[in-house]
Order: C-alpha cells, then sequence, then structure tokens
C-alpha cells in the first residue's frame, strides 16, 4: 500500500467518521435536549411538576444508559434495517449512537439546566413569562456555558462510541483500525488512527472549552 | 390617639381578606399565614416588617400569586387574582412587579436586554422595547450601563437593573422582597430614595418587606407588624412607632433603640425584673461610679404577663468611672447586656 492509498484511506475514515460523530450528535441533541428539559421542569416545586412523568422518564434513562453500547448496536439491528435500509456503514450506525446517546444527552442537559438559579426562574415567573419564555428565554440561555461545555463532552463520548461501532460494521476510523490494525496485522495503521483519534478529542475538547468561556458573560 | 384613615374602598389597590397559607409536610402543617386582613391604598408605600419566619415572604408572595393562599381573598384593583386562569394571571403579573433580595437578574444578558426582558415577553416590539429600556435606565440613574453584564456591576447598580426591569410594564404594584438586605447602609439609602421617588414620580404602590426598622422609618408611609403568621399591629408609620402596643412591635423597637446606640461607646442592657427596683439602683450607680451615667432609654414590657423593666445606659469615657459602675450593677438583681451600635446581639456579662 503506498502512503498515498494510506493517507486517503486515513482521510476517508476521517471524513466517515466526522460526518458520523456529527450527524448522532445533532440527533442525540434533537431528543435529549428535550427530554432534558422534561427531566428539570416536570420536577416537584418546578415549572410544571409531574411526578408520573419524570420518574417514569428517568427510569427509562437509567435503563438505556446501563445497556452496554455493544449489545444496544446488536439489539438495534433490524429498528436499523427498518429505518435505513442496511445495518452495516458508517450512515447506518448514525441510529445506534444516536439511540446509545440521546439518554447520555438529557442527562447532562438536566444537569446544566438545575444550575439555573430558582430566584431567576422565579423572577420571571413574577414578570408573567409563559413555561415556554422560561425554558426558551431564560432556562437554555442561562446555562448555555453549561451546556456547551456539556456538548463538547458528549461528542467526544460519541467519538469513542464510533470507533467501537468500527467493530461490528460500522464505518470511519474505528473500521480501519479493526479491519486492518488488527486483523491484517498493520500497527503502524492502528498507531495512525489512535493518534488522529486523540488529536480529535483534543480539537473537539479546545473548542468546547473555548466556546463555553466565550458565552459565559458571568466572570467577565 | 388619631385613628386610622378610613378608606373608601375605590382607593384600595390590594385587598388581602383573609388569608391564610398551609405547608404541609411529613413533621406536621406549617401555618406561615394565619388569617392576615390587610387593605393597602393605591399610592401607599406600605412596610410589612416582622421576625424572621413570620410570614413576611410568604404574604407578599401570595400577592402576585407566586404562592397560593390555602383560603381567603386578594383583590388588585377590585380584581380576585385567586380565580384567574393562566392567561389572566400571566397578564396580572405585569401590573404587579417584583424586586428581590437577590435581584435575580438574567446574567447572560447584558443591563439592557435584562429590562427589554419583560416587554419581549409581553410581545412588545424590540425597537420599542429599547426605547423604553432606555429611558427606564435613566430613571434609575444607570444608562452608561446599558451594554454591561449584571456580573460587572456592584450590588446597589445591580438591584437598580432589577428596578428598571420590573417598570418595564408599567405596573400599578411594585413589590419589594427584602430588596435592600444585601445592601450596605450607604446603598440602601440610595436604592430607597429611588423606591421614594417612583413611588412620587409614577403614582406606584409600593409594598416593602423588611427585617430593619429603618427601612420602614425611611419611606414607608404605613406599616404592619406581622409575627407567627398574624398581623400584630398595623397603622400609620409614626403611629404605631410612637405607640407600640404589642409585644411583637415592642420586640422589634427594642433592636431599633440599640440602632441609635452612640457609636464607639460602651452601652449596657439592665434588665429588670421589677420595675420597682429601677431608681434606687440607678442612683447607686451614679453614686458608686462617681460621674454622671447617660440613661439612653428606659421602659417596661409585659412578657407573659410579668411586668420587665429594661434600660439601656451609657457607660462614662472615663474607664475607672465604667468599671466602678458595673460592679456596682453586678452585685444587684439584674441582668446585664452589653451592646454596642455596631453589633445588635450584645453579650451577656452578667446573669442574675
Ligand atoms: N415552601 C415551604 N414549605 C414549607 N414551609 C415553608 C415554605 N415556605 C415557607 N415556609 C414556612 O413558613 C413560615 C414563614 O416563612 P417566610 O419565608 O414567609 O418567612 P419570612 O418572614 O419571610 O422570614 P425571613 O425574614 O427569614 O425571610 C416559616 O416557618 C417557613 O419555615
Ligand atoms: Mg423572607
Amino acid at each position: 500500500m503506498s502512503w498515498q492509498e494510506l493517507l486517503s484511506m486515513i482521510g476517508n475514515g476521517l471524513w466517515e467518521t466526522c460526518y458520523m460523530v456529527l450527524f448522532s450528535t445533532l440527533f442525540s441533541y434533537a431528543i435529549g435536549l428535550p427530554l432534558g428539559v422534561l427531566l428539570v421542569i416536570t420536577e416537584r416545586g418546578h415549572i410544571l411538576p409531574n411526578a408520573p412523568v419524570n420518574s417514569v422518564l428517568g427510569t427509562l434513562i437509567n435503563v438505556l444508559r446501563s445497556v452496554p453500547f455493544l449489545i444496544l448496536m446488536i439489539a438495534v439491528i433490524p429498528f436499523t434495517r427498518l429505518v435505513m435500509g442496511t445495518a452495516i456503514g458508517s450512515k447506518a450506525t448514525i441510529m445506534p449512537l444516536t439511540i446509545a446517546a440521546f439518554p447520555y444527552v438529557a442527562r447532562t442537559v438536566e444537569t446544566s439546566l438545575k444550575e439555573v438559579d430558582r430566584g431567576v426562574i422565579e423572577a420571571a415567573q413574577s414578570m408573567g413569562a409563559s413555561r415556554m419564555h422560561i425554558v426558551l428565554k431564560v432556562m437554555i440561555p442561562e446555562s448555555m456555558p453549561s451546556l456547551v461545555s456539556g456538548a463538547a463532552i458528549a461528542t467526544t463520548n460519541i467519538l469513542g462510541y464510533s470507533a467501537m461501532a468500527g467493530a461490528i460494521g460500522g464505518g470511519g476510523l474505528g473500521a480501519l483500525a479493526i479491519n486492518y490494525g488488527y486483523y491484517r496485522y498493520r500497527t503502524d495503521i492502528l498507531l495512525v488512527v489512535v493518534v488522529v483519534l486523540v488529536l480529535l478529542v483534543q480539537v473537539i475538547q479546545l473548542i468546547g472549552t473555548r466556546s463555553s468561556r466565550l458565552v459565559d458573560h458571568r466572570l467577565k | 390617639m388619631p385613628s386610622e384613615r378610613p378608606a373608601p374602598s375605590g382607593n384600595v389597590m390590594i385587598d388581602i381578606q383573609g388569608v391564610k397559607k398551609i405547608y404541609p409536610s411529613q413533621a406536621g402543617d406549617v401555618v406561615a399565614l394565619d388569617g392576615i386582613d390587610l387593605a393597602i391604598h393605591k399610592g401607599d408605600i406600605y412596610g410589612i416588617i416582622g421576625m424572621s419566619g413570620a410570614g413576611k415572604s410568604t404574604l407578599i408572595r401570595c400577592i402576585n400569586r407566586l404562592d397560593s393562599p390555602t383560603e381567603g381573598r386578594i383583590l388588585i384593583d377590585g380584581q380576585n387574582i385567586l380565580t384567574m386562569g393562566d392567561k389572566d394571571l400571566r397578564r396580572m403579573r405585569r401590573t404587579v412587579a417584583m424586586i428581590f433580595q437577590q435581584f435575580n437578574l438574567l446574567m447572560q444578558r447584558t443591563v439592557l436586554r435584562n429590562v427589554c426582558f419583560p416587554m419581549e415577553i409581553a410581545g412588545v416590539s424590540k425597537a420599542q422595547a429599547h426605547k423604553r429600556a432606555k429611558e427606564l435606565l435613566e430613571i434609575v440613574g444607570l444608562a452608561e450601563k446599558a451594554d454591561a453584564y449584571p456580573a460587572q456591576l456592584s450590588g446597589g447598580q445591580r438591584q437598580r437593573v432589577a428596578i428598571a426591569r420590573a417598570l418595564a410594564t408599567d405596573p400599578k404594584v411594585l413589590l419589594c422582597d427584602e430588596a435592600t438586605s444585601a445592601l450596605d447602609p450607604m446603598t440602601t439609602q440610595a436604592i430607597l430614595s429611588l423606591l421614594q421617588d417612583i413611588n412620587k414620580r409614577l403614582g406606584i404602590t409600593i409594598v416593602i418587606i423588611t427585617h430593619e426598622m429603618a427601612v420602614i422609618r425611611q419611606i414607608c408611609t404605613r406599616v404592619a407588624i406581622i409575627d407567627g403568621g398574624r398581623i400584630a399591629e398595623k397603622g400609620n408609620v409614626r403611629e404605631v412607632f410612637a405607640n407600640p402596643r404589642t409585644t411583637a412591635a415592642k420586640r422589634l423597637f427594642r433592636t431599633t433603640a440599640e440602632e441609635e446606640l452612640p457609636p464607639g461607646k460602651r452601652c449596657l442592657r439592665l434588665i429588670f425584673d421589677d420595675n420597682r427596683t429601677y431608681e434606687p439602683v440607678v442612683a447607686g450607680m451614679i453614686l458608686a461610679s462617681g460621674v454622671p451615667v447617660n440613661i439612653l432609654s428606659a421602659n417596661i414590657q409585659t412578657v407573659a404577663g410579668q411586668q420587665r423593666g429594661q434600660m439601656l445606659v451609657e457607660l462614662p469615657d472615663d474607664p475607672e468611672g465604667a468599671e466602678r459602675a458595673l460592679s456596682y450593677l453586678k452585685g444587684k438583681q439584674i441582668s446585664i447586656e452589653e451592646v454596642n451600635a455596631d453589633e445588635l446581639a450584645g453579650t451577656i456579662v452578667h446573669d442574675r
């Protein structure tokens, strides 16, 4: 294999990984963010107290989070095939990644939103804010720095899962590492993949930390 | 004693009738409000004062229904707010603004956008909201801080922003829950003057919750003393001050006398179980110390049916004279507490 071939393979793997991680993150936020909001506001004494909804949701999320990713990925194969048409490749892997990540996202979002001072929410209520106003104009903007750093961690988690997904038919850098590094004893490729993954995590974390600080107006 | 000003009902802004609030809990129900009747007139600056746990916050939170009373009626400008639906409730809240001890500003919004917030949720156009917000910042004296974030402001400035924000929807009533309790005395003065100015200029009825007598004295026209979830006394500030009838009021006023202690002087609070021992003790003390002793205040309270005299005295500057007076007092049947202007608590130096 020439250097050019190797490079283009890695480049391709990187592209697939980024694509998978990006969409999985977006989808898991599309599901996890509203659930995180719901977890907070249905709590006792919050703006939409509802004990049954709160405990059912909490339990469901805990159950999903305790299933190991590999098992989850195999378990959802029929579902993935149904929705995506196939169960292998990087596109199809977005499905199990999203299912694995959204419960985690819901919990991170919950933690961030809980940082918002009750007094501030009460002040908004005293001004005649509706629940929707409170969620969209108070809770989310006020916890933005924490949401952003939470998102960076969620993204790196999904990146880790995506590499694991390579073992059972997923695409991306993970698949490269398994197929060449493991099955064909190409330690050099394995090493390059690991280095690229490490760099990727660093970049995501750096962007997360920087933007979290950038959107935080409490410390300036 | 002149009686309370009789008020035609059309003059009443906030009418609280038989309000009870019970918080259920495992350890038994907590009765936070136990039958409150209060009429607050248009244009009043009404002070509600009481000890910690008396129910002040609960009461003021019922006025804009942040809390709902268990029983009773609350009318604002003639409208019963307890039967309102969600939508009417939100509309009502725009006319009953509130400021808080902790300011509760949105920390991720600039000062200007904080003031815009209530207008934003009321559907006022952005341009109009900006214009109004700037006017309001002018009123509270913070125009130049429009683009700053709350974290960059002092406590007093933050409360000014909160006041501007509260005024944004042209409220009829402004509720203040311990609005100056997190501020130093100078800043407190300034915020109180601002509130007074707003009351005069805009005719807004103001309700002030506080545990500080000085706040009531500085700006309130009327006062209610709340104790154990009930109104112990209410009326014109000057009358209630001049002639407190209940122990709850007297307890509050006792700390007032101490707020006015001469700074830098050693003062004692003497508590007599029997007011007949008053005079001989004072005379004896003056004789023993050999220098004049200044009597700051003296009064007799009835606590649980027993008369108790108490007296505040200022010890002479001469340390030897002071020591002689003190040792004379220690030999008497009285309790002595050393008190000073800075700390209201006092230290017990001799317990009978
Ligand atoms: N949410 C609640 N649940 C249970 N009990 C409560 C609740 N809120 C207040 N109470 C109780 O009601 C009583 C009155 O409380 P409130 O906060 O109104 O007092 P306060 O006069 O404002 O006191 P402070 O000066 O300390 O603020 C207290 O005994 C308090 O413990
Ligand atoms: Mg309180």
